[in-house]
């Protein structure tokens, strides 16, 4: 399967880039693909504190509906604009154009707590197994 | 670590992972959820012609003497007026009104076919067992019968020349026996998607001609298989009750809306027939009704239903519409709430979605005959 090495990982099947001080939020293939097409995603407002390991949104699918976690403390600094009428990015692109959020996190070192790109394989194929 | 039963697999399972399905654990059996996308395979039937595998659906042979009307004593539905050669659509009840499954029953020359839910063939079969009389015989022959599904506005033509001509004249719920793909069987019209369609029933051991066979002469006509996931888009856009979310054994066919497959007035009764004549001789206390949200937000299983800030029933089946782009879901309210335009609310965690009550079947474009 192979999941991008640039990026942490939580069990949840979130990743998170930090970049330019601000971490970008989006949920993996392996979630996107467990969903099916994805009609709507229901995101927190720009200034909205979140919290790790809590629900931030949710991700509607045709058949399913998802809650999204916080891999890490901080907040809301963008929302993706360009998934209001276009949600299917996510299952197109969901570690490059279909990312979710972009959150000033309350500790940039908060993200090596997470899973690499290894240990997130090794999970997805326990799942999967 | 507990003890897991394996999913057992249907006769067209390896095509399943070869198209590269996502295989899930349906009614005890690995069935494809989806192959390329819900809203892809949906809008594939909708427009041209879906495959389905429904092989985990039970079939069940009765024959003897008396059969006919014995089994018409089990259903609501009027089984003393089918011909040789058709079909009809009946829920089966407890004495109670409260419904054990909704199910075909086909009229062949020699005996009498029961098509049944894949959860509910266990319970179905005990439940017809234990009031058979002597004489009526009674199969389970689910294990010897593979069904497939063609469905949408092009399965005339996928089909053309792959079955007896006649069966492309057949109406609505009428069947032919013949070959398809050199598979001898029943060839029916009927479906569960609101489009034109046959179902095709024949021995599993033709599976890999029947499936490639089709696939091959559906190709120029867009045919593609499609998963339970469409598969239930598809129904819910017709209002097509699913066993289990829709109607159960607490729901009667008259709060169900399925009023018109109970014939109280048949020659020897059907059991659940007093409970379902008291129920009719008042207004219901509560009635299955589709709705629309307004929103992106689907309705899901079990969310509740509120008006005025009360909570007035739950939602029984629930999605987002491809069709319709837009969430649709049904559940049963109080009588006096069952009227199209009644603003409902949907609870869907701490957001309420708003809701009216529109008339069913909510997509009124298929090609059904």
């Amino acid at each position: 399967m192979g999941f991008p090495e640039d990026v942490r990982y939580t069990s949840e099947h979130e990743w998170a880039r930090l970049s330019g001080g601000l971490v970008t939020i989006g949920i993996t293939s392996y979630a996107s693909e467990q969903l099916g097409d994805i009609v709507y995603l229901e995101l927190p407002e720009v200034g909205k504190k979140l919290e790790a390991t809590k629900p931030f949104g949710v991700v509607e699918a045709v058949k399913t509906v998802s809650d999204l976690f916080a891999p890490v403390d901080g907040e809301v600094a963008e929302v993706n604009p360009a998934l209001a009428d276009n949600p299917a990015l996510v299952n197109q692109q969901p570690f490059e154009g279909g990312w979710l959020i972009r959150v000033r996190p309350r500790n940039a070192a908060d993200i090596e707590r997470l899973l690499t790109s290894a240990a997130y394989q090794k999970l997805v194929e326990a799942q999967h197994a | 670590m507990p003890a897991t039963t394996t999913p057992r697999k249907t006769p067209f399972y390896e095509f399943h992972r070869a198209a590269g399905a996502r295989l899930i654990d349906f009614a005890g059996f690995e069935m494809p959820v989806r192959y390329r996308g819900d809203v892809e395979e949906h809008q594939c039937v909708r427009r041209a012609a879906g495959l389905f595998d429904v092989s985990h659906m039970g079939e069940f042979e009765v024959a003897g003497a008396g059969a006919g009307a014995w089994l018409n004593r089990m259903v609501t539905n009027d089984v003393g007026a089918l011909e040789v050669g058709q079909a009809l659509y009946s829920p089966m009840c407890l004495p109670g009104g409260g419904i054990v499954d909704d199910l075909l029953v086909y009229r062949l020359p020699d005996r009498c076919m029961v098509v049944v839910n894949a959860s509910n063939i266990a319970k179905d079969f005990a439940w017809l067992d234990q009031h058979r009389p002597d004489g009526v015989r009674l199969v389970d022959r689910s294990d010897e019968t593979a069904l497939l599904a063609v469905q949408g506005p092009k399965t005339a033509d996928v089909l053309a020349g792959h079955v007896p001509p006649a069966a492309l004249d057949l109406g609505a719920y009428r069947f032919t026996i013949g070959r398809v793909f050199g598979a001898e069987g029943v060839i029916s019209r009927t479906g569960y998607t609101g489009e034109d369609g046959f179902e095709l029933y024949f021995h599993p051991r033709h599976a890999e001609e029947v499936w490639t066979g089709l696939l091959a002469a559906g190709r120029a006509h867009g045919l593609e298989p499609v998963g339970l996931g469409a598969r239930d888009t598809l129904r819910l856009e017709m209002a097509y009750m699913l066993y289990g979310n829709d109607i159960t054994d607490e729901t009667t066919p008259l709060e169900a809306g399925l009023g018109w497959t109970v014939r109280m007035e048949k020659p020897g009764g059907f059991i659940g027939r007093e409970a379902l004549e008291k129920q009719k001789a008042a207004p219901l206390a509560r009635r299955l009704v589709g709705f629309t949200i307004s929103g992106r937000r689907a309705p899901r299983h079990d969310m509740p239903i509120e008006a005025g800030g009360t909570v007035i029933g739950s939602v029984t089946s629930g999605t987002h519409s491809p069709s319709l782009e837009r969430p649709i879901g049904m559940g049963y309210v109080p009588g006096a709430m069952a009227k199209t335009g009644s603003a409902l609310g949907v609870r869907a965690g701490t957001t309420t979605l708003d809701a009216v009550v529109v008339p069913r079947p909510f997509y009124t474009h298929g090609s059904r005959r």
